[in-house]
């Protein structure tokens, strides 16, 4: 699935903005025909690096190579090896389908002679064809956002740039949507994406955790799940829930809790030494007490584990 | 549960033009409860919170806020619901300060009372810190979290909220569902729509909208039952190839591929497994192992979705 080759080369890369470090000498790489996610809190430094990587801000110090181009010497010729899609579609609701993907194809000077095979290729690949000339603006959002993605792969480029490509659309169109990237990736283009849904994250074959501009965990989903979290994890059946989670907070050995599902989970340092203790502290509060037991984190776990410090109080208050 | 449900709606209609926007729509959220309402885009969650709000009108049936009917008495209503649109109207060049004092004034809460309110909305927000900065200046999470600050400063006895969370990271999503527990003690009802289904986990019940009419109406735990079939997941280092051999194999109604597994949904797992090996074995896809997983809210729901029928036996909403 993997090929040998790397589509993205991020080494020592820092950028400031003034006294403000947003990215501080991070190093990754991204290989072809891979799923690549990015996670991290708002504000992490996500969309920098995004930016970076296509030419759109230089950075500070550090390089950045997609597609074998140096993003900080060459960033007009970065722009035609990559597509681009935000969570903002940036389609001309007023223009009709097929308006919208001649547009972008000129954008990218597609050559006039594939125009024809690539239009009909974008059409299909997205799942629109014979609403060539529905308005833009009449698309259901699930549809939209795969014009979109079809506008942004236009010219086949080698890597494309997600950035929350789906938040607020519905489950179905997020299946269908990831179901495209995955033909995508097959084809060999490496796929660059950031998500808040951890479910999402589930889909990438790596994921890298960027917190307050340093990357602070990366691999596999597995390898996320089983190996970076320095914690124990407790998964508490507690009713109501409600008060269960205050209670949570309140005992000394949970070091963090959140409801999950119609259960509660409860970080603690070691399960073993903590168990008796969440159980004692929640039935004397008065509340019923079900199965406690360590278990797995998932993804979101480890997510607010790593990062949950929080964002950082500002200096004066601008 | 409480003697009335803090929201009753029942055969609840409401057309655009030829569009069935809510079509005799019936069910009911309890004080203290948690009920989410989930289904693809254009299935009718917005519009029936509007009604509810008392900022749309109904052109058939009752919704009841609080004993009060909305769609007769719209203004009534307002003293004790609040509803936090998709975009709610923060004003971003106020402070987080001059916002909550904003709402406040608007429904009158004395000076005394509203100190104490904001102070602990605040603090549960984890927002103490930033009181004198402009909204505008916030993260995406603190601004959503600041939002859902200024619609409880009334201390509403119903909240609705319309996709609460979009674009929000886990570790605001978490402070902020953290708030909404805490709320169920003072009996407040909370009608939320979300796109994401890790979110309906964490409702008390969920319902599925579609096309205007409630196709499945449970508690999580319930509705996951519900799903037709099962769902194996297959660990393989070759995923693609995996889902290749077995998409379309007898009794497999969909393969999806999810980082480095495929789900498949199955029929009955127990007759096909055989089958299902030999198949990968033929093809010579390498596998580590079959596992039985447990449906998501997720897969029901693209499941009735795509079915665009409710499982059998589904449920009428309580």
């Amino acid at each position: 699935m993997m090929g040998n080759e790397p589509s993205v080369v991020v080494e020592n890369l820092t950028k400031r903005f003034g006294a403000f470090v947003a990215l501080d000498s991070i190093n990754f790489q991204a290989w072809r025909g891979e799923i690549f996610g990015f996670l991290g809190p708002n504000g992490a430094g996500k969309s920098t690096t995004i930016r970076i990587l296509c030419g759109l801000l230089r950075p500070t110090s550090g390089r950045a190579q997609v597609a074998g181009i140096d993003v900080a010497a060459k960033p007009e010729a970065v722009r035609q090896q990559i597509g681009y899609m935000s969570q903002k579609f940036s389609l001309y609701n007023d223009l009709e389908v097929i308006e919208n993907l001649r547009f972008f194809a000129g954008l990218y000077s597609v050559p006039t002679k594939d125009l024809r095979l690539r239009l009909a290729w974008a059409l299909r690949m997205a799942g629109i064809e014979g609403r060539e000339r529905a308005l833009t603006r009449t698309l259901a959002v699930g549809w939209k956002q795969r014009l979109a993605l079809a506008c942004a792969v236009l010219h086949r480029p080698p890597v494309v740039f997600l950035d929350e490509p789906t938040s607020g659309v519905d489950a179905v169109s997020r299946r269908q949507f990831w179901e495209l990237i995955q033909q995508m990736v097959s084809e060999g283009i490496t796929v660059f994406v950031t998500t808040h849904y951890m479910d999402e994250a589930e889909y990438c074959n790596r994921l890298v955790l960027i917190d307050r501009g340093r990357i602070v965990a990366m691999g596999t989903p597995t390898e996320l799940k089983t190996r970076h979290m320095k914690r124990d994890l407790l998964m508490v059946e507690c009713e109501p829930l409600g008060p269960g989670l205050e209670a949570l907070h309140e005992i000394p050995a949970v070091l963090d809790a959140a409801v999950f599902g119609s259960s509660l989970h409860a970080v603690v340092a070691n399960a073993q030494a903590a168990l008796p203790g969440i159980r004692r502290g929640l039935e004397s509060r008065g509340l019923k007490v079900g199965r406690v037991e360590q278990i797995q984190p998932s993804l979101e776990d480890v997510f607010v584990a790593l990062t949950a410090t929080r964002e950082s109080v500002p200096k004066g208050n601008a | 549960m409480g003697p009335l449900p803090a929201i009753v709606v029942s055969a609840l209609s409401k057309r655009f033009g030829e569009v069935h926007a809510v079509d005799r729509l019936t069910f009911d959220v309890n004080a203290g409860e948690i009920f989410g309402l989930v289904g693809p885009d254009g299935a009718g969650k917005t519009t029936t919170l509007r009604i509810l709000a008392g900022v749309l009108g109904a052109d058939a049936g009752s919704a009841m806020v609080g004993g009060c009917d909305v769609v007769r008495n719209p203004e009534r209503a307002k003293l004790f619901l609040s509803y936090m649109s998709q975009r709610f109207g923060l004003y971003e060049d106020l402070t987080v300060d001059e916002n909550i004092r904003f709402f406040a004034d608007l429904f009158g809460i004395p000076r005394q009372k509203r100190v104490q309110r904001s102070q602990e909305l605040l603090a549960a927000a984890g927002l103490s810190d930033f009181r004198r900065r402009l909204a505008g200046n916030l993260s995406g999470g603190m601004k959503q979290k600041l939002g859902l600050v200024c619609a409880l400063i009334h201390t509403p006895k119903v909240l609705l909220l319309d996709e609460p969370t979009n674009g929000v990271d886990p570790v605001s999503r978490r402070d902020f569902w953290r708030i909404l527990y805490s709320l169920l003690a003072e009996g407040v009802a909370v009608l939320t729509s979300t796109s994401y289904l890790d979110e309906a986990e964490r409702c008390h019940r969920v319902g599925l909208l579609y096309r205007g009419r409630m196709l499945l109406c449970d508690r999580p735990e319930e509705l996951k039952k519900k799903f037709p079939g099962e769902v194996l997941a297959v660990h393989s280092a070759q995923p693609e190839r995996v889902r290749e051999a077995l998409a379309g194999a007898p009794g497999v109604r969909h393969a999806l591929l999810v980082g480095d597994r495929v789900h498949l949904f199955v029929d009955d797992a127990a007759r096909r497994l055989e089958d299902l090996r030999g198949r990968l074995e033929s093809a010579g896809a390498a596998f580590d192992s079959f596992q039985p997983v447990r449906a998501s809210i997720e897969d029901l729901f693209v499941s009735a979705v795509e079915s665009g029928t409710a499982p059998a036996g589904a449920a009428k909403p309580s």
